[in-house]
């Protein structure tokens, strides 16, 4: 029983942000390009990474990252291939493609331009919007 | 460390999850495979970070995300699967694939062996074009016996059974071919046309695979039947295509394939066509809706509407039924149609259901097809003797009475159905039930009529 109590306290200290879906749809593709251009990884360990990255702040569904992946693979960017891990289970891996490097540069650009934009806007607004807000602090966290 | 319990129970709980994935059409099996590993390896983490492992499993799943949402998700990114349902022989390897290619293997060998039936009596012969008594005869002979065998094969009946299947097979082939039949006279082709339909009754007991008894055995062969003609006038119309391209191409550089296609395309690929098509069926039978019941709902009114309004033109005008000959067969046919219009939405119905605005059409269908029916009927018994008694007309009579007798228990359950009275379920049986005397019938017009009317 303590244990969940503890899993519940981390949450508690580091608050998840809600992502709204087209924001997490948009920054799904290059999250996980970026991740799979670290080296192959499989589902479960991206999300592992995600959460590490974020500081436990940003939640996906897991099951939503699958279409995603499988998404990536129709497009190109990344290709899959079934292993047996050290757990004796038939595991998916992906890997990123050259295709998937160049649209992640391209992704990368775009969000910084967005990223700056949005750090403009937010410097002329000064204080008048409290840090707090859900977007506006998820944002700049991730895009650092 | 988790009880031995306790490991059990999740690879129930597991089990149990991956069930209900699987009935989402578009997440496929390599896909649960994929997210049971997430969720294996989730639930491992937390059991590791402390959680019971039931806990554990709970905490996974929620995170896994709701599974309507899911599955929508899985939609989008693969929107063909909800269209290409039906694979018929799956690439996946293992269990049911290896199934699904024996069964399409058996299947097709038996089409080859029909075709090549079609083709066998010219050993001893016996010419398609000049023979065409003993081929009307014998045709359903050709196919039928080993649609029968499939299924046999398939719901591996027991031997006690397929004794009498063949005992039934032996006898067709005796009576259809001992008589000594006037060359193209019409106790001939009632023969040729009534076989078919007293064969059919071997064909639903050896489909209905021990459950003939029951009435979701039979309902389940009336489906079958229905979706196996739709697939074969599918399958008609696609080999038309073939032929008419074959024979332009071929006339193009001077060959005429008359007839090739005469004598060996259209009788051998007819004679396949009916095996190729109830192995259609039976694969795609859970991954497809039905179309027969599709086609009734479209149909049922119009159907319906022609009906009122020939009875309305009756009233008004006061027209009688021009008694011609082939008026009965004519109105025989109406009573057919009608009956597969009712026969196929009851068996596409829920009988839990509650009566509906389609029930209603339905009954006006079948009772405005019953009266129309009582009209044609009336003209024709004032006039009965001057006709005399030919074999076609007694048995399109006997035809039209039993549809008669049909149709109007149907309506009167129907009624009671839609006032409240009775359950649905009593129309399924009887026209279930009602089966048999269609096949007893038509066998009773192959024994009986040809020394009756003395084989002309």
């Amino acid at each position: 029983m303590d244990t969940s109590n503890r899993v519940r306290e981390r949450r508690a200290t580091s608050p998840v942000v809600e992502i709204n879906k087209d924001l997490v749809a948009a920054s799904s593709t290059p999250i996980v390009l970026a991740i799979l251009a670290e080296g192959d990884s499989y589902g479960y360990a991206i999300l592992q990474r995600v959460r590490e990255v974020s500081g436990g702040r940003m939640e996906w569904t897991d099951g939503m990252l699958y279409p995603v992946l499988h998404r990536l693979e129709r497009l190109g960017h990344v290709e899959a291939r079934w292993e047996v891990a050290e757990s004796g289970r038939r595991r998916k891996y992906y890997r990123i493609t050259p295709g998937g490097r160049a649209q992640l540069a391209e992704e990368r650009r775009q969000w910084h331009m967005v990223d700056a934009t949005l750090r403009g806007i937010w410097r002329g607004l000064s204080l008048a919007v409290p840090a707090g807000q859900p977007a506006s602090a998820a944002l700049p966290q991730n895009g650092d | 460390m988790p009880a031995p319990g306790h490991v059990v129970s999740l690879e129930d709980q597991i089990d149990r999850w991956r069930s209900y994935l699987r009935r989402r059409q578009a997440i496929h099996s390599v896909d649960v495979a994929e997210l049971e590993d997430h969720l294996r390896e989730q639930v491992a983490a937390l059991v590791e970070a402390g959680l019971a492992t039931d806990e554990a499993f709970l905490v996974a799943v929620k995170r896994m995300g709701a599974l309507d949402a899911l599955s929508r998700e899985f939609a989008q990114e693969h929107a063909d699967r909800l269209w290409k349902q039906l694979v018929v022989v799956p690439a996946d390897s293992g269990g049911p694939g290896v199934r699904a290619r024996t069964d399409a293997i058996v299947a097709f060998s038996l089409a080859v062996a029909a075709a090549g039936l079609v083709k066998a009596p010219a050993l001893f012969g016996i010419q398609l074009d000049q023979d065409v008594g003993f081929y009307a005869r014998n045709g359903s002979l050709f196919v039928l016996p080993l649609l029968t065998g499939y299924f046999a094969w398939k719901r591996r009946l027991h031997t006690g059974t397929l004794r009498w299947l063949a005992v039934a097979f032996f006898a067709a082939c005796v009576f259809a071919n001992v008589y000594p039949f006037a060359s193209r006279g019409s106790t001939e082709a009632l023969t040729a046309l009534h076989l078919p339909i007293a064969l059919s009754l071997a064909v639903g007991i050896a489909y209905a695979g021990g459950r003939w008894s029951q009435v979701a055995g039979r309902m389940d062969f009336i489906r079958f039947s229905g979706e196996v003609f739709i697939y074969y006038v599918l399958i008609a119309l696609g080999g038309g295509v073939l032929t008419a391209l074959m024979a332009m191409t071929f006339r193009a550089i001077g060959i005429v394939i008359e007839t090739f296609f005469q004598s060996w395309l259209l009788p051998c690929g007819a004679a396949g066509a009916v095996l190729v098509a109830s192995w259609l069926v039976e694969a795609k039978q859970s991954v497809i809706e039905n179309m027969a019941p599709v086609l009734t709902r479209l149909f049922t009114p119009l159907f319906a509407a022609v009906l009122v309004t020939f009875l309305g033109t009756v009233l008004w005008t006061g027209r009688g039924v021009a008694i011609e000959r082939d008026v009965l067969i004519g109105f025989d046919l109406l009573l057919v149609v009608v009956l597969g219009l009712l026969l196929y939405s009851v068996s596409a119905r829920d009988p839990r259901s509650p009566a509906g605005a389609f029930d209603v059409l339905q009954v006006t269908l079948v009772v405005s097809a019953l009266l129309a029916d009582t009209v044609a009927l009336w003209a024709i018994a004032a006039r009965v003797s001057e006709f005399g008694f030919s074999p076609n007309r007694v048995a399109a009579l006997g035809e039209n009475v039993i549809l008669l007798v049909n149709l109007a228990w149907s309506a009167a359950l129907y009624l009671r159905f839609l006032r409240g009275r009775g359950s649905f379920t009593d129309l399924e049986r009887w026209q279930t039930n009602y089966i048999p005397v269609y096949a007893a019938w038509a066998a009773m017009v192959v024994i009986v009529f040809p020394p009756l009317f003395r084989y002309i």
